[in-house]
């Protein structure tokens, strides 16, 4: 069981990557293929935290200085996680923006109706 | 430390600018907020310079905080300077210094926000080339990427700026997640971050984690050099971005994707891979001959010269890989003269452009035929730029080209030289077509082909029939001079070879970063080059690329009949997967990781 749960995160990360990629290449409208992209960006969410976790540990905030050699899972990759929540927000943001003045453009999400890059 | 205090300046003057720019955004005029970027640009610019000359002698670490590593084990994030990356920001800051001069008077209205971008997009192109750390890396990446999406589509009530926008950003979107994987799995293994330490950590030792860690880096770093088969949003990109915004992102953004690959592997990875290193020399270099051989005969088959340019930068990404590929010093520095030199011309065949848009309103070569034929000043340095691209001697790009093929030659691959002679046919020969239909008039253009140019949305950035302001004109002849002058500084191959040496020694680096350690900059040896056998045969090549040129405006090019009808299907074939549908790009770069990493898997095992 222990071993069961130590891989299923990984697979998690995994499917959500591939999932993401299948959405984004199959999509017919720009929002939901940008929303595809978020599924494929929290992938890897679930990758950091699933890297920085240890069975028993608790979680790293300390009221006082900390007792040595008090387990605590990797304060690090939280670190990282958040830095990578803000700057995926951004762009996320930035590409819904563009999506919407497409719309505004154009009456349509959809790349098959955009012809204008050919070649 | 000598220097010491500098090192932070090339990020924090262009974001600090920038911020102040964005903050008094509406007391601001256009005249104020273009002196204020120009200024903080010279500024990163000067300091990046100062920064190379000092590292010169002693590489610099710079700690944020003062967090320095204790007992080899990094919690802070450092800037690692030596030569290379220093003249990277400096090449940088001067690319961004030619695009606002372009800029100047290029818009008809334009807000001081795109000056706040600029900046941002310069601060977070030098971060990138001087960071230790390799989280840090992949902010500084998202940051110049997301300040290149902006302005790639800053023309928001253009439908094609905005498509070539999306598509941009989705797939380097996606090769962002790539990288970020990577650096997990790599923290996941070493519990590290600093690339020292990460490099340290690793040891000799290469399995499957460290394999699939360095897939998923490399590939998200190759998807901004945009290395087949990760290249097809360049060209929406380049096509649809205002024209100083391109000089740019061929100049030198599509370059530090690679950068980041060659800092990565030679101090991350190398360790590793070393028992390897030939099995990936052979994955690299056909990934890098193909790249080139398929930019260039896509470039040839272009008539929009926007697209035709970045098919040619895509030509020329594929040279500098193998440039990196050989894994070799010599071929390292080749690979850093080549990138100052070819970033130089492009900038100035870019700004050239420009000036055609510009002025005439569109830049379709065929219904520019003969139209640019008054434009002495232009004529000339888009010739001039166009022999530096064939890589005549004395240009930057010759001393690369002729460094990494005599690199080549000493492992025994020869053919390398083939390649970078049909890559130079075809792209500058599609440059000198250009120049003798557009600037000269010269050749006949029938009625259907014209035509044609209807499909061909010209995106308006200004209005037509300006002048011709002297500052563009200005900045593209400063961009060519100082290509012809990277060919000419004596004892610069020396000094390329001096920092290539540098940036491959790990374990110097490692000691550096972790250990405190000073240690002095190991001259290379002299080495005598057979000068006069490269200098002809470079020579020989101009004048083939030029004569290819040509015969494609003379009446004997073969349109239709039996010998057009190969390249005539294969130039369709090719054009119709650059279908403009950014579900393809990623489905060609899905396809693209996997193969990356059942080639690698298959080769080391």
């Amino acid at each position: 069981m222990m071993h069961f749960l130590s891989f299923f995160p990984y697979a998690v990360a995994a499917w959500l990557f591939v999932m993401g990629l299948y959405g984004v290449v199959t999509s017919r409208n720009f929002v939901h293929l940008i929303m595809c992209l978020a599924v494929l960006q929290s992938s890897t969410y679930v990758l950091l935290l699933s890297i920085g976790y240890r069975w028993g540990a608790v979680a790293p905030v300390f009221a006082g200085p900390p007792v040595v050699g008090t387990p605590a899972v990797d304060p690090v990759v939280q670190a990282l996680m958040l830095t990578d929540i803000v700057v995926e927000a951004t762009v996320v943001a930035l590409l819904l923006a563009l999506a919407v003045q497409l719309h505004k453009n154009t009456r349509t999400l959809n790349p098959d109706e955009l012809e204008a890059l050919e070649g | 430390m000598n220097g010491y205090y500098l090192v932070p300046l090339p990020v924090v003057v262009p974001l600090s600018a920038a911020a102040i720019l964005a903050a008094l955004n509406k007391f601001v005029g256009r005249r104020l907020a273009d002196i204020f970027a120009i200024a903080a640009t010279l500024t990163a610019g000067a300091v990046s310079l100062e920064l190379a000359s000092i590292s010169r002698v002693q590489p610099l670490v710079y700690w944020f905080g003062g967090w320095t590593p204790r007992a080899g084990v990094s919690l802070g994030i450092s800037f690692a300077i030596d030569p290379i990356s220093a003249c990277f920001a400096a090449l940088v800051s001067l690319m961004v210094l030619a695009a606002l001069i372009f800029s100047l008077r290029y818009f008809e209205s334009i807000g001081t926000l795109y000056h706040v971008l600029m900046l941002v997009f310069l601060g977070a192109m030098c971060g990138f080339c001087l960071t230790g750390d390799l989280f840090n890396m992949f902010v500084f990446f998202e940051m110049m990427s997301a300040s290149a999406f902006s302005l790639c589509g800053y023309k928001i009530e253009e439908p094609e700026s905005l498509q070539g926008s999306l598509n941009f950003a989705i797939t380097n979107t996606i090769g962002a997640f790539l990288v970020l994987s990577g650096i997990a799995l790599l923290y996941g293994r070493t519990g590290a971050l600093n690339m020292a330490q990460i490099g340290r950590a690793l040891g000799q030792h290469a399995d499957g984690l460290v394999v699939t860690a360095f897939v998923f880096i490399m590939a998200g770093f190759f998807i901004k050099a945009a290395v087949f088969p990760f290249h097809f949003w360049l060209a929406d990109a380049h096509a649809v971005a205002p024209t100083p915004v391109c000089v740019l992102f061929s100049g030198v953004m599509v370059e530090l994707g690679l950068y980041a690959v060659v800092r990565v592997y030679w101090v991350v990875m190398d360790g590793a891979f070393a028992p390897y290193r030939s099995e990936l020399r052979a994955m690299l270099l056909v990934v890098g001959t193909i790249t080139a051989l398929l930019g260039g005969i896509i470039c040839f088959g272009q008539r929009h010269i926007k697209r035709l340019l970045a098919f040619s930068t895509v030509s020329h990404m594929g040279l500098m890989v193998i440039g990196f590929a050989l894994l070799k010093p010599e071929a390292l520095a080749g690979l850093a003269l080549y990138v100052i030199g070819h970033g130089l011309i492009k900038g100035a065949l870019f700004i050239l452009a420009g000036i055609l848009l510009h002025r005439l309103g569109t830049v379709d070569e065929i219904e520019l035929h003969g139209h640019a034929t008054d434009m002495p000043i232009s004529t000339t340095i888009f010739l001039i730029a166009g022999l530096g691209l064939a890589g005549l001697p004395p240009f930057g790009t010759f001393l690369g080209e002729s460094q990494i093929e005599h690199s080549a030659e000493a492992l025994g691959l020869g053919w390398i030289s083939i390649v970078f002679y049909l890559a130079a046919i075809l792209t500058a020969g599609a440059v000198f077509r250009v120049w003798a239909h557009v600037y000269r008039g010269w050749g006949k253009v029938g009625a259907a082909e014209k035509k044609g140019a209807k499909k061909i949305h010209d995106l308006r950035e200004t209005r037509r029939g300006h002048p011709r302001p002297f500052e563009m004109h200005f900045a593209a002849a400063v961009l060519v001079a100082l290509a012809i002058a990277v060919g000419m500084i004596p004892g610069l191959e020396h000094e390329a070879d001096t920092a290539a040496l540098l940036m491959q020694d790990r374990a110097g680096y490692q000691a550096r970063v972790l250990d405190h350690a000073w240690l002095p900059v190991i001259e290379a040896k002299e080495t005598p080059r057979s000068e006069v056998a490269s200098l002809a045969r470079s020579t020989v090549v101009t004048v083939l690329a030029f004569a290819f040129g040509m015969f494609a405006i003379s009446r004997y090019w073969p349109k239709k009949g039996f010998f057009s009808r190969p390249f005539v299907l294969v130039v369709a074939t090719l054009r119709k997967a650059h279908s403009g549908h950014v579900g393809d790009y990623v489905a060609f770069l899905t396809f693209g990781v996997a193969a990356f990493g059942i080639v690698l898997a298959i080769l080391i095992r």
